[in-house]
């Protein structure tokens, strides 16, 4: 199995209670040389679906699963072996990765095996979280307006290699209280301080995303010590604009069909909004408080003309730290012109198939950009 | 945070929840409250299912039992709820609608129109139905369709543990009438339920299973047969759009149109007898709404028009299985004009 020659591309796990993916379609052909990165394939899973990439630059010998196909996690999805290699070979190494492989058990899976989500008492809020990895620097993962944890799927268990990474659950959002008092930015970022303090994190790299960057930026400005860096993803703050019939659309919408065109513009490609998170959206929204809390913040983050009510931009230099900007190049929910212009000192990163939902929409680029600045 | 409960325990919550949440929320019905009155262990029963069981401790006078007499109880239930409370009443078996229909078809449903709008009548009956445990003609029936049938009535059939606990609670906080309808063979359906409580709007399909060849429009039990013949076809590469209605009155009517104009051929399954029945009333909306997108006629599998068989051989064979089913996709499937 270990034969320099021949590499594999197996099925990822994309968040914590994936078990399998199905093949949708193979964007590269049988034989074809591909280099590390590029999209090979796109694979669907019951909540979500997304491109995967090659490991290794080489040539693709062998698409092993067919479209269609469901693959379980760790599964083979196809074989990259120098041309010197036979077909009786790659056939061979097909043949015994199929005969040693056993997929994970999916209650299992699900159960026994991983972390799981926690929840810790912060004041009178009970707040949610999942903890990945160990040691490090320690890095803080927050979500965006009616969005939770599961926001970094594609991302929280990558950064994990190495060092310990929290995604929590803002109030009013997953499964944390709904009380979010009156929505403010700067009590969001108070909550943030006081789970900070209740897990005894004197000190965090937080990556915040929308309306999370505000949050992440609030907090950073208000205990600067306690944030070692600062990583604004499709922060809202940076500029007036903002797309005020998402926010509003998102808060109120009841039913399958005004919810999913709302989601359709988070991303670049609306195809990637499934039935699943579709239907995962609603049943968050349908708890009791939801629409309470949603209404609340967004009052706190859009003015009645439709401007936003958040700024960061100005105070962004009173921030001692390093600051990374990331931006998806067809956000359509805050302009990407919004990276403009900010202070020599803040890093700005464009990633160009992405809309609203880079660290989604392009993981890799998103994972490789974090790492290059996280220490 | 959700987790794993059964159908009958995300219906006790439902109870229970609403009950603490609104002390107008009272529950009345046959044994409901355990028929000695005792406490503890002595709570009994909780109905006939030990759906209510527990109720009385926690909320004393908001539980009542009620002498076997249908005609008084769901009246008392209609007359409570027209005058400030949020009535939960349990009629046993839906097959006993004869005993107090007038109570509901001609007072609960008609109050609102002809008081000018000025009367609500937030009163639920939840109600057991359907056939496939040995209780034969009398105690066995799915008549949703009659509910259905009448104006100012609405129809809520859920087929998951989620759906239970959600639609139970809408229809505890609507001001109309519900009449809530119960499978008995789901009662032990286990399923992810949110632990707190939570509303599904009515007139909201759900969409369970996504494809592009049939379209399977559904309800209660049937839902998981049809889920059952769908896996199955998916194995030849037929896809079915599997459609659960989730409340008959009101329809989602939008979701089974947009379906079927994408894929042109439809099944409609039914648990209950076919005439005058909720199978041909979609078959009748598909017919008048989407004729120009369809590639071959409506087809229906419904249980025949016969009472509920007492004999388990005649039972079984009464109730549509995912085998019918799968016959009835396939030929649609397979049909040239």
């Amino acid at each position: 199995m270990s034969d320099p020659q021949i590499s594999m591309l197996i099925m990822p796990k994309w968040g914590m209670t994936m078990t399998e993916g199905r093949v949708v379609k193979w964007l590269v052909p049988e034989g074809a040389n591909v280099a590390a990165g590029d999209e090979v394939l796109d694979v669907e899973t019951e909540k979500i679906a997304n491109a995967v990439e090659a490991p290794v630059t080489g040539v693709l010998r062998r698409h092993v699963a067919g479209e269609g196909q469901a693959v379980p996690v760790s599964g083979l999805l196809a074989i990259f072996a120098d041309p010197a290699v036979t077909d009786a070979e790659v056939d061979a190494f097909v043949e015994g990765f199929l005969a040693d492989f056993t997929p994970e058990d999916a209650d299992a899976g699900a159960e026994a095996e991983g972390p799981a989500p926690e929840s810790v008492q912060v004041a009178d809020r009970s707040i949610r979280y999942l903890k990945l990895g160990e040691g490090g620097e320690p890095v803080l993962l927050i979500h965006g307006f009616g969005g939770d944890q599961n926001a970094w799927l594609f991302n929280h268990e990558f950064l994990s290699a190495g060092r310990t990474v929290y995604a929590l659950d803002l109030p009013g959002h997953g499964g944390s209280s709904k009380d979010v008092g009156d929505g403010t930015v700067g009590v969001l970022a108070g909550v943030v301080a006081g789970f900070m303090d209740a897990l005894e994190l004197g000190a965090a790299h937080v990556v915040g995303h929308s309306l999370g960057g505000a949050v992440a930026a609030e907090l950073a400005l208000a205990e600067p010590g306690r944030v070692l860096s600062l990583t604004l993803v499709s922060s809202i703050g940076l500029g007036s604009e903002i797309n005020g019939e998402f926010v509003n659309g998102f808060a109120r919408g009841q039913r399958r069909g005004e919810i999913k065109p709302v989601l359709e513009v988070l991303f670049a490609d609306p195809t990637l909004v499934t039935r699943r998170l579709v239907e995962d959206v609603l049943r968050y929204k349908r708890l009791d408080g939801v629409d309470e809390a949603l209404a609340t913040i967004a009052a706190s983050m859009v003015a009645d003309d439709g401007t936003q009510k958040v700024a960061i931009r100005d105070r962004l230099t009173d921030y001692p730290g390093s600051v990374l900007v990331i931006r998806g190049a067809h956000d359509q929910i805050v302009p990407p012109g919004h990276a403009d212009g900010l202070p020599e000192t803040v890093r700005t990163e464009i990633v160009d198939v992405a809309g609203h939902m880079p660290m989604m929409e392009s993981p890799t680029e998103f994972n490789r950009l974090l790492l290059d600045f996280l220490p | 945070m959700a987790r794993t409960i059964t159908y009958q325990q995300a219906i006790t919550e439902a109870l229970s929840q609403e009950m603490a949440r609104d002390s107008t929320v009272i529950v009345m019905g046959e044994d409901v409250m355990g028929g000695s009155g005792a406490e503890g262990e002595m709570d009994a029963w909780g109905g006939p299912m030990g759906i209510t069981k527990g109720l009385h401790s926690k909320f004393g006078d908001q539980i009542m039992d009620t002498p076997i007499t249908e005609s008084a109880f769901i009246g008392a239930a209609v007359g409570a709820a027209a005058s400030g409370l949020r009535p939960v009443a349990e009629l046993m078996f839906s097959d006993f609608l004869g005993v107090c229909f007038d109570q509901i078809y001609n007072q609960a449903a008609k109050f609102r129109y002809m008081f000018g709008g000025k009367s609500e009548t937030p009163v639920v009956i939840r109600t057991m139905y359907g056939a496939g445990i040995r209780s034969a003609a009398q105690h066995g029936q799915s008549p949703y369709s009659i509910f259905t049938h009448v104006p100012g009535l609405k129809c809520v059939i859920p087929s998951t543990p989620y759906d239970a606990k959600g639609l139970l609670i809408q229809s505890i906080r609507d001001n109309d009438p519900v009449i809530f309808f119960e499978h008995k063979n789901l009662y032990q359906m286990e399923g992810e339920v949110p632990e707190e409580p939570y509303a599904i709007p009515f007139r909201e399909a759900s969409v369970v299973r996504e494809g592009a060849d049939v379209t399977i429009v559904t309800l209660g039990l049937m839902v998981h047969r049809s889920l059952e013949a769908a896996e199955k076809l998916a194995g030849d590469g037929i896809e079915c759009e599997v459609i659960d209605l989730r409340t008959t009155s009101p329809l989602d009517d939008e979701t089974i149109l947009e379906s079927v104009r994408a894929t042109g051929r439809v099944v409609v399954v039914d648990e209950a007898s076919p005439r005058c029945s909720v199978a041909t009333d979609i078959s009748a909306l598909v017919a008048q709404h989407a004729f120009d997108a369809l590639k071959a006629p409506v087809t229906m599998v419904t249980a025949p028009h016969t009472p509920v068989p007492f004999a388990g051989v005649l039972e079984d064979l009464y109730i549509p299985d995912a085998a019918k089913i799968e016959a009835a996709v396939r030929s649609v499937a397979g049909y040239t004009r």
